[in-house]
């Protein structure tokens, strides 16, 4: 089954209630590494994608994606509004001006969302960034056999495991660069956020 | 018109006080200077939409030069020189100069007529003097 647009506004409805729930988690990863805002950034940012999608109506995913990376670049404040904010700008460029979306296109979409990471963030694999989670997930999406909730399957599993994995590498991108070796030891807070973006994609998009 | 300048800052109190430090250097009258700094809300962050309107504000203005201070200062710019109309892009230039010593030498320079090059070059050695002074250059 393709996903929706009601499946893609539950998504991001989603993933906003588990940034909430999760804000002091992500604020804790967050002070061991970096300036502790993770979490309240992402918060206040995805409220105000929820309050958009509460007050408005999207024709085709490409405008409702557009919609949701202005809305965090502007009201994120750290780090992650560039970034989530360029990666939702470029899945909706990637998915195009459709209403629903199948396996290959949100593959696409996925893939010219990270793309936009890495334009934006200048990571590498190994860095200690959410890109060490996109990865490895794009991989499995795109190796998993099966429908979006099989493919979302593999693809959440695979980047919770990198995430985890995180924990073992020097940061050299962001503030937590400034810590070195220090920097070791402690899951990466973007990496955390972004397993909790493809978890609750998994979890409505099937 | 002169060579506008674009502060892009975590904090619009240390934005504020660092166009005050330059402003002192300026006798005449000072280049047009626009502040994107803070989160929405005031708190410490960045705003790429707040940088968009800040160096689409001064659009009149013979080139534009972004001074910027560290991490998402960085990202929110480019974001936001992503957005801009390409003609308008094809004026500005974002400097990775030290916010402070950068915009010292871009506002002097500014005020005396130089183009965007000029000011950009003087921004981007603005460490220059200090780091002959302790002889680490």
């Amino acid at each position: 089954m393709p996903a929706t647009l009601s499946d893609l506004d539950a998504w991001l409805r989603r993933y906003a209630a588990t940034i909430h729930d999760q804000v002091a988690y992500l604020t804790e990863l967050d002070a061991a590494v970096g300036d502790a805002d993770h979490g309240t950034n992402m918060d206040r940012g995805m409220q105000k994608v929820v309050g958009v999608l509460d007050s408005e109506s999207f024709e085709a995913a490409d405008a409702l994606f557009k919609k949701v990376g202005m809305t965090l670049v502007s009201a994120v404040g750290g780090a992650s509004g560039p970034l989530y904010g360029t990666f939702f700008l470029r899945v909706g460029t990637g998915i195009g001006t459709v209403s629903e979306v199948d396996a290959e296109t949100l593959g696409a979409g996925l893939r010219a969302g990270v793309e936009g990471v890495l334009a934006r963030g200048k990571a590498e694999l190994g860095d200690k960034t959410m890109y060490d989670a996109w990865a490895p997930a794009l991989e499995a999406y795109d190796g998993a056999e099966g429908d979006i909730g099989d493919r979302l399957t593999a693809a959440a599993d695979a980047a919770a495991q990198a995430r985890d994995d995180t924990a073992g590498l020097v940061a050299r991108k962001g503030r937590a660069s400034y810590l070195g070796e220090r920097s070791a030891g402690h899951v990466d807070p973007g990496a955390a956020s972004t397993v909790m973006l493809l978890e609750a994609a998994r979890d409505t998009l099937s | 018109m002169s060579v506008g300048i674009v502060v892009v800052s975590h904090s619009r109190p240390l934005a504020e006080a660092a166009v005050a430090l330059a402003a002192q250097m300026v006798h005449g009258e000072l280049p047009p200077i626009e502040i994107a700094a803070g989160a929405e809300d005031g708190s410490l962050g960045t705003d790429a939409t707040a940088v968009h309107a800040a160096i689409e504000s001064l659009a009149g203005a013979d080139g534009i030069l972004v001074l910027l201070d560290l991490g998402s200062a960085v990202m929110s710019a480019e974001t936001a020189y992503e957005l801009l109309d390409p003609d308008l892009a094809a004026r500005v230039t974002l400097s990775s100069a030290p916010l402070v010593e950068g915009l010292f030498g871009a506002v002097v320079r500014a005020s005396t007529g130089g183009n965007l090059a000029t000011v950009a070059a003087e921004a981007a050695r603005g460490l220059l003097p200090k780091q002959v002074h302790l002889d680490t250059a």
